[in-house]
């Protein structure tokens, strides 16, 4: 089943002057997760909601499977809806809950009993039919809202922030689970996310939010590697934009202390895309004439440490390196550094560029 | 909003220790506050329970039980509970659905609709009695209606009715909201998009979710259904053995000097304050017990994940 949206738009506050989503067009892929990515406050709940039917778009269309749903009651739309806060009914047990759409469709005992039992298996809670939600841990709970959200076998599923609540530890495990259901499954899926990781890993297809609107969308290849814009090269990958000019032959950037090889016109003026781990370092005497970079702050974790960097031109950014290769040179805070880019992507700035 | 309404959430652990600098340092002061509560509530509420217990039994319990079994008393008994078995049902009907119609939908003067509300608190009961005087007295607004129905209302079992219901109506209706409110409408949504109706979501997920709420105002109306004194004794009119309820009897009683008859009447609504504290707390310990029993049990450790590539524990 396919999802589209046409134009949707919706404003909220007394006057309209909220905007939530303005004028979104987006399709999703059969069988596949498409995630809708951005910061808090992109807008992508309320796109999502507006999918669902929980909130009624100003205006625009949404289609499910190429029906048009937009005058659709929630009930009627046969989707399968799991939020952040996981809604578990919380007086039913973990039966009573998965059981629940199937009990509202009168489906027959035996059947809502083999039903239940299946999911339970898929979602691996076997055993724990008769606990109540608050006997379960956090990522527990969300499985049982999964289960409880494929009862019903939805033309599509929802997913606002599924993992949110949850720690680092047992999000990871969970978005690698939820990757195995969806194999097994195969139900088109929206998930809202702003966790750029979590939409890089799972889906498909991404659509990139920024204040209602839709600032990019493509595989997660395309927004990681083709950026459209500072915002989305930032969001994905926290790449900083540095401009600078062609100066023989070479994108100089920041007096000079940064460069990269181009075959652009002499005096161009550039962007580049300069993600953490796109950085080498390499550490200097003192003394040395050229404009140098100063290290500013190091901090390890794990195989990669992260360095601070301060720039000739005042400005900072972040490099990330394999922690042998820090070891190897000594490098420490306060010392002094020169940066090599390696595999940046440099564009010439077209007038109407605007940062 | 009552401790009923919004118990603990699982798991929190009360701290029940002594020996914390912060607690031992304010020992004088705990000592003195302890002291003055105790003192506050042995003067001002157990020595009047003491007395209207005291008083009534003062000539005798033979005197005790005639008063009681008298044929007025028998009549206002019946008459206030009456007028509590009508004032709860219809204010738990009222209560629920202006509960669901703030807590679920948006709409132009929904805030003048909460104050509103509030109203029959803020007025004196005294004035509400008036009020239901102006509006079906022998003069009032609806007297034409009244008469070619032939009925009355004031000075009547109809008013008595009226004045009670409008007295104790924000009661069921202020603490179902509290609870509905605290609570979301997550769980409400989530049902939604799973094809459940409107009427099957209430029954079958708000109802539940929120009856501790409504228990708790039941009993909160039912005490004040059966102690109303003010606007009830405006529309009454003090007819024997017809329109007094139980408080207006005792007032009568008293003003006869029939102290121990007075006083015989005031332990049976004594009493009924203190059932109703106990169903009160009754409710209290079974909502916290529930919970207690559910943050007791272990909760067993995440199930970890098959071994399959790529997945990280």
């Amino acid at each position: 089943m396919t999802v589209s949206v046409e134009l949707l738009e919706k404003r909220f506050g007394s006057r309209r002057e909220v905007v939530g989503v303005d004028r979104v067009s987006f399709t999703a892929k059969e069988h596949g997760i498409t995630s809708l990515l951005g910061p808090s406050g992109s807008g992508k709940s309320t796109l999502l909601r507006l999918v669902a039917g929980l909130e009624v778009p100003d205006s625009g269309r949404v289609f499910i499977d190429g029906q048009d749903v937009t005058g659709l009651p929630v009930r009627q739309r046969q989707i399968g809806f799991v939020f952040q806060n996981y809604a578990l009914f919380r007086h039913m047990t973990v039966f009573d809950n998965v059981a629940f759409g199937l009990s509202i469709k009168k489906a027959p005992k035996s059947e809502i009993e083999g039903r239940v039992q299946e999911l339970l298996s898929l979602v691996q809670l076997r055993g724990y039919e008769r606990r109540l939600p608050d006997q379960l841990s956090g990522g527990q709970r969300q499985r049982v809202a999964l289960a409880r959200a494929l009862a019903t076998s939805p033309r599509v599923m929802l997913l606002d922030e599924p993992f949110g609540a949850l720690d680092t530890r047992v999000r990871v495990e969970l978005r690698d689970w939820l990757h195995l259901l969806h194999e097994k499954t195969q139900v088109t899926t929206l998930l809202v996310t702003h966790d750029q990781e979590e939409a890089l890993e799972l889906s498909e297809h991404v659509v990139l939010l920024k204040d209602g609107k839709i600032e990019q969308a493509g595989s997660p290849m395309d927004l990681y590697e083709s950026p459209s814009s500072p915002f989305v090269a930032s969001f994905l990958g926290g790449a900083k934009v540095l401009t600078g000019s062609v100066i023989d032959g070479r994108a100089q950037f920041a007096q000079d202390s940064l460069s990269a090889s181009v075959d652009l016109e002499e005096g161009a003026v550039v962007d580049a895309f300069v993600r953490p781990h796109d950085i080498r370092l390499q550490k200097v005497s003192k003394g040395s004439g050229a404009s140098f970079s100063r290290v500013l702050r190091v901090v390890r974790v794990g195989a990669y440490v992260k360095v601070s960097v301060l720039l000739p031109d005042g400005d900072s950014i972040h490099v990330q390196i394999p922690r042998h290769e820090l070891d190897e040179q000594g490098i420490a805070e306060g010392d002094r550094v020169v940066l090599d880019l390696r595999d940046i992507r440099v564009t010439q700035r077209t007038p109407s560029y605007v940062i | 909003m009552s401790a009923a309404a919004s118990p603990p959430p699982p798991g929190q652990r009360m701290y029940h220790g002594h020996g914390t600098p912060a607690k031992t340092e304010g020992r004088l002061a705990r000592l003195f506050l302890i002291g003055a509560a105790l003192t506050f509530w042995a003067l001002f509420l157990l020595a009047p329970l003491v007395i209207v217990f005291g008083s009534a039994l003062s000539e005798g319990i033979e005197v005790y039980l005639a008063a009681l079994a008298d044929p007025e008393t028998l009549s206002a008994i019946r008459l206030t509970l009456l007028a509590s078995a009508i004032a709860v049902p219809v204010n738990l009907l009222f209560g629920l659905s202006v509960a669901w119609l703030i807590s679920k939908y948006d709409f132009t003067g929904k805030s003048l609709l909460i104050t509103l509300i509030d109203l029959p608190f803020s007025v004196s009961p005294v004035i509400v009695g008036l009020m239901f005087v102006l509006l079906f007295g022998a003069r009032g607004w609806f007297a034409p209606l009244l008469e070619a129905l032939d009925t009355h209302v004031i000075f009547a079992v109809p008013g008595i009715v009226l004045a009670t219901l409008f007295i104790t109506a924000p009661l069921i209706a202020r603490e179902v909201l509290a609870v509905m409110q605290a609570q979301g409408d997550s769980e409400e949504e989530a049902a939604l998009t799973m094809g459940a109706s409107g009427w099957t979501i209430f029954r079958r997920i708000t109802l539940p979710k929120v009856k501790w709420g409504v228990i708790y105002g039941v009993i909160l109306c039912n005490a004040r259904a059966m102690g109303e004194f003010g606007g009830v004794s405006v529309v009454s009119g003090h007819i024997r053995g017809e329109t007094n309820t139980l408080p207006l009897h005792v007032e009568v009683l008293y003003n006869e000097y029939q102290f121990a008859a007075a006083f015989a009447v005031a332990s049976l609504l004594a009493f009924l304050a203190l059932l109703t504290l106990v169903l009160k707390q009754f409710v209290e310990w079974r909502a916290h017990k529930k919970l207690h029993a559910l943050s007791m049990q272990d909760v067993p450790a995440p199930l970890s994940l098959p071994p399959t590539p790529g997945v990280s524990s």
